[in-house]
C-alpha cells in the first residue's frame, strides 16, 4: 500500500464558549485581559498554566485515521459529534488545537453548494465566480462551462441575475458548478440534501461517478444508505472522538446499535394526578430490546403503561405520531371510534398496552408520540404530549432525505395482470 | 458487502510538493506569498464582483463615481471658498481645483479604509465555508475605490483644462504618491478588517476617525495655516504629507520631500504592522467571524 493521501494524527479542536478569550467580549475587556496576561507573564506566571476554563469545549479530540489514495470514506455520527469540525480542519478553514493532519495532494471542499454566489450577478458570471472560489482556474471553468450549464438545466436563464431564479434553479446551478470541481481529494458535507427528487437522483449518480473514478473522497452524510453504497470505509465520530474506523457496513451497524442504546423507553410525568396517568412509553424491537431506532423493514413495538385512578365509563386510549415536519402521520385508538357506541367500563388499576408498528409502513425519519386518554366527546382524562421520540431508519436504497415521496410508504396488496381480448376492449370503452 | 473489496486503480502519487501539514499555529508567522500568487485569479474575481455589483440597478451607473466627488467639491468650495474665505491662503491657485486635488486622494483613502474594514465581516459566509488566502478579501475590496478614483481623476483633468493649469514635470510623481496613499489605506484597512472580525467596535471607530481625519489632513486647507513649528504633526498622519505632495504635484507648487518621507515611512510601517496582525489573527477568522 502506498503512502496515505490523508493522515490524521491526534487531531483535536477546542472551542471556548464565552468568558475568557471568548468570542463575545468587547474591545475594552479584551484589552484588559491582554494586559492581565502580560502582567502574569512578567511576574513569571504563564497564562497557559492557569486552570483550564470550565467553558472549554472539545468539538474534536484525539482523532486519528489514514486514508489511502482513491478511497471513498464516509464520516458518520450524530449532530454535534464533530463531523463538520473535522471537515473544516481538513479544508484548512480552521486550525486544529492539537495534533496534525498531513495531506498529499490538492484538496477541495464542498461544505456547502453555492458559496460566494452573488444574487445580483447572472448565472454565467456566478459560474465563473464560484469556480474561482472553489479553486478552479478560469480556463478550467471555461472548458467545463457547457457541461455545467447542461447539468444545471437552467438553459435560457443563463444571463439572468440569480436573484430572479427559483430556489430550485439556484440550487441546481450551484450543485452543477460543484459537481464539475475535480481536486485530488474531495471533501463533501451533506450537499446531497438539495433540490427536488429527480435532481437528487442526478446528484447521487454524479457522486457515484466521482467515487468510481478513483478520486479520494471524504463524505459526511446522515444518509446511511448512501454511505453504505458509496463509501469503502467509515469513520464514526461520537462526542468528538473517533470510536470506530473500518468497513462501512460494520461501522454503520455499530452506529445504529450505539444510538439505540441508552435511549428508548421514557417515564412520563410523575406529578400527574389525572384520572388517566401515562407512566411510561417505549419502543422495542422484534426481540424485545428497548431502542430508539427501528429498521424500515422491521416491525417495532410500542409499549404504553398507564394508571387509571377511578372507574371510567367509555375510556379510549389513543396515540398520534408526528413526523419531523409536524404532520400527524397516524392516529390510533385501542377501541373502535364510533360515535354513540359505548366501549364499556374501565376499572381502576395499572395497564400496559402493546401495539405492533408494522414494518414497511412509516417512511424513514424521526417521529414523536403524543398519548391521550379520553372519554369520547366528553373530556380528556389524561395526556402526555411529545413523550417519546424514535426513528425509522433505512440502510437500504430508500433515501429519506430525498423527500417528495408521501407520508407513509405501506406495503400494499398489489396485483398486476395483463388484460387481453374482450376485457381490454371493455376497459378501453 | 461487496463494497468492502473495492480498491479502485490508484491515481499516481501526487508530487511531493503538494504535501501539506495542518497543525496548530502559534506566535508570528510569515504570510504565505506563494499561496497568494496561486490565488491571484480569485483576487481579480472578487474585485470584479464588487465592481460589477456596485452600480447594478442604478440609473446613472458609474457616473456616480464622478458626481459624488464633484458635488462634494462644489459644496465645500462654496462654503470654504466663499463663506470662510480660504482663497488668500491658497496662493494664486483657484480654490476649487486646490480643493479637488486634495479631495481626490483623500476620497480614495477613506473609502478604501472603510471598504477593507468591513470586507471580512461582509464575506463572513465565505470565511466559514471555504479555504482561500484570507488576505485576498480586504485587498480585493479596494478594487471599487480604485476604479472610482480613476473615474474621478477625469474631473481633475477637466478642472485643470478649465482653469488653464498646465501640468509640470512633477505631474509624473502622481502615480508614486498615489501608491503611498494606497499603502497607507491597505495597511490600516487590513489591520482593521482583522480587528473587526473579533470586535465589531471598529465598524463604529473607523467612520469616526475618517471624519476626524478629514480635518487633520490638509485637504480643505493649505498647510500654511499651521506655523512651521507645528507642521510636523501633520506629517505623522500617514496621508498628511502624501496628500499635500499629491496636490503640489498637480498644481506644480514646490513639494516638501521630507514630509513625504515621514508620511511614507508611517504608511509602510502601518502596512507591516497591519500584515503582521492579520497573519496572526487570520487563524481565528472562521471560528470567530
Amino acid at each position: 500500500m502506498s503512502d496515505p493521501i490523508i493522515r490524521v494524527e491526534g487531531l483535536g479542536k477546542r472551542y471556548r464558549i464565552g468568558g475568557r478569550n471568548g468570542i463575545d467580549r468587547s474591545l475594552p475587556e479584551a484589552v484588559m485581559q491582554t494586559a492581565a496576561d502580560w502582567a502574569r507573564r512578567l511576574t513569571g506566571r504563564r497564562a497557559a498554566d492557569a486552570a483550564p476554563h470550565q467553558s472549554d469545549f472539545w468539538a474534536l479530540r484525539d482523532v486519528s485515521f489514514d486514508i489511502q489514495p482513491g478511497e471513498v470514506v464516509g464520516i458518520i455520527g450524530q449532530n454535534g459529534a464533530g463531523k463538520s469540525t473535522l471537515l473544516k480542519i481538513l479544508s484548512e478553514i480552521t486550525d486544529p488545537t492539537e495534533g496534525t493532519a498531513t495531506i498529499r495532494g490538492r484538496i477541495g471542499s464542498l461544505l456547502e453548494v453555492g458559496t460566494g454566489f452573488h444574487p445580483e450577478l447572472s448565472g454565467r458570471e456566478n459560474i465563473y465566480l464560484n469556480g474561482a472560489i472553489l479553486g478552479m482556474s478560469s480556463a478550467e471553468v471555461a472548458r467545463k462551462f457547457n457541461d455545467i450549464v447542461a447539468f444545471s438545466e437552467i438553459g435560457a436563464f443563463l444571463d439572468t441575475p440569480v436573484k430572479r431564479y427559483s430556489s430550485g434553479m439556484y440550487t441546481r446551478l450551484a450543485f452543477a458548478v460543484a459537481a464539475h470541481f475535480e481536486p485530488e481529494v474531495l471533501i463533501i458535507d451533506e450537499v446531497l440534501a438539495v433540490g427536488d427528487a429527480a435532481f437528487q437522483k442526478k446528484c447521487l449518480g454524479k457522486m457515484g461517478d466521482v467515487a468510481r473514478a478513483g478520486r479520494t473522497v471524504l463524505f459526511v452524510s446522515h444518509n446511511l444508505g448512501a454511505i453504505n453504497r458509496l463509501c469503502h470505509r467509515c469513520v464514526y465520530l461520537k462526542e468528538g472522538r473517533a470510536v470506530m474506523v473500518g468497513p462501512s457496513p460494520l461501522v454503520v451497524r455499530r452506529y445504529l446499535e450505539d444510538t439505540a442504546k441508552g435511549l428508548g423507553g421514557r417515564t412520563v410525568d410523575d406529578q400527574d394526578n389525572s384520572d388517566v396517568q401515562f407512566t411510561h412509553a417505549a419502543i422495542t424491537d422484534a426481540v424485545g430490546r428497548t431502542t430508539s431506532q427501528i429498521d424500515f423493514s422491521d416491525d417495532g413495538f410500542l409499549t404504553i403503561d398507564y394508571r387509571v385512578r377511578r372507574r371510567l365509563d367509555d375510556l379510549h386510549v389513543t396515540f398520534r405520531l408526528y413526523n419531523d415536519a409536524g404532520v400527524a402521520v397516524l392516529f390510533a385508538s385501542d377501541t373502535e371510534y364510533t360515535f354513540g357506541r359505548n366501549v364499556g367500563v374501565t376499572e381502576p388499576g395499572d395497564y400496559r398496552a402493546t401495539i405492533r408498528l408494522p414494518g414497511h409502513l412509516l417512511f424513514p425519519g424521526r417521529y414523536r408520540l403524543d398519548l391521550i386518554g379520553e372519554l369520547h366527546r366528553v373530556r380528556i382524562c389524561g395526556s402526555a404530549a411529545n413523550c417519546l421520540n424514535f426513528e425509522i431508519v433505512s440502510t437500504g436504497e430508500l433515501n429519506p432525505e430525498e423527500g417528495g415521496w408521501g407520508i407513509i410508504y405501506p406495503k400494499l396488496d398489489w396485483e398486476t395482470r395483463q388484460v387481453t381480448g374482450l376485457e381490454a376492449k371493455r376497459i378501453a370503452a | 458487502m461487496t463494497t468492502l473489496s473495492v480498491q479502485p486503480d490508484l491515481a499516481p502519487p501526487p508530487p511531493a510538493a503538494t504535501v501539506k501539514v495542518l497543525r496548530p499555529r502559534r506566535g508570528f508567522e510569515r504570510l504565505d506569498t506563494t499561496q497568494l500568487w496561486r490565488y491571484r485569479e480569485l483576487l481579480s474575481f472578487l474585485a470584479w464582483r464588487d465592481i460589477k455589483v456596485r452600480y447594478k440597478q442604478t440609473l446613472l451607473g458609474a457616473t456616480w463615481a464622478i458626481i459624488q466627488p464633484l458635488l462634494t467639491m462644489v459644496v465645500l468650495s462654496l462654503f470654504f471658498g466663499r463663506v470662510i474665505d480660504l482663497t488668500d491662503r491658497t496662493g494664486k491657485v483657484p480654490y476649487p481645483i486646490f480643493l479637488y486635488a486634495g479631495l481626490l486622494p483623500w476620497t480614495f483613502f477613506s473609502s478604501a479604509v472603510t471598504a477593507a474594514t468591513n470586507s471580512l465581516v461582509n464575506n463572513a459566509h465565505m470565511l466559514r465555508k471555504i479555504y482561500f488566502p484570507r488576505l485576498l478579501v480586504p485587498v480585493a475590496s479596494i478594487g471599487v475605490p480604485l476604479i472610482d478614483y480613476l473615474m474621478a481623476s477625469s474631473v481633475l483633468l477637466a478642472l485643470m483644462a478649465w482653469y488653464r493649469l498646465a501640468p509640470t514635470p512633477a505631474f509624473l510623481l502622481i502615480p508614486a504618491l498615489f501608491g503611498l496613499t494606497f499603502i497607507a489605506a491597505l495597511g490600516i484597512g487590513v489591520g482593521m478588517a482583522a480587528l473587526t472580525v473579533s470586535y465589531r467596535d471598529s465598524r463604529y471607530l473607523v467612520p469616526f476617525f475618517i471624519q476626524l481625519g478629514f480635518f487633520i489632513t490638509p485637504v480643505i486647507y493649505p498647510v500654511t495655516i499651521l506655523s512651521e513649528k507645528w507642521r510636523w504633526v501633520l506629517w505623522l498622519n500617514p496621508v498628511g504629507g502624501t496628500i499635500t505632495a499629491f496636490r503640489d504635484a498637480v498644481l506644480g507648487t514646490p513639494i516638501d520631500y521630507s514630509a513625504v518621507a515621514v508620511s511614507g515611512a508611517m504608511s509602510v510601517a502601518l502596512l507591516v504592522v497591519g500584515l503582521i496582525y492579520f497573519a496572526r489573527a487570520q487563524r481565528r477568522f472562521a471560528d470567530v467571524v
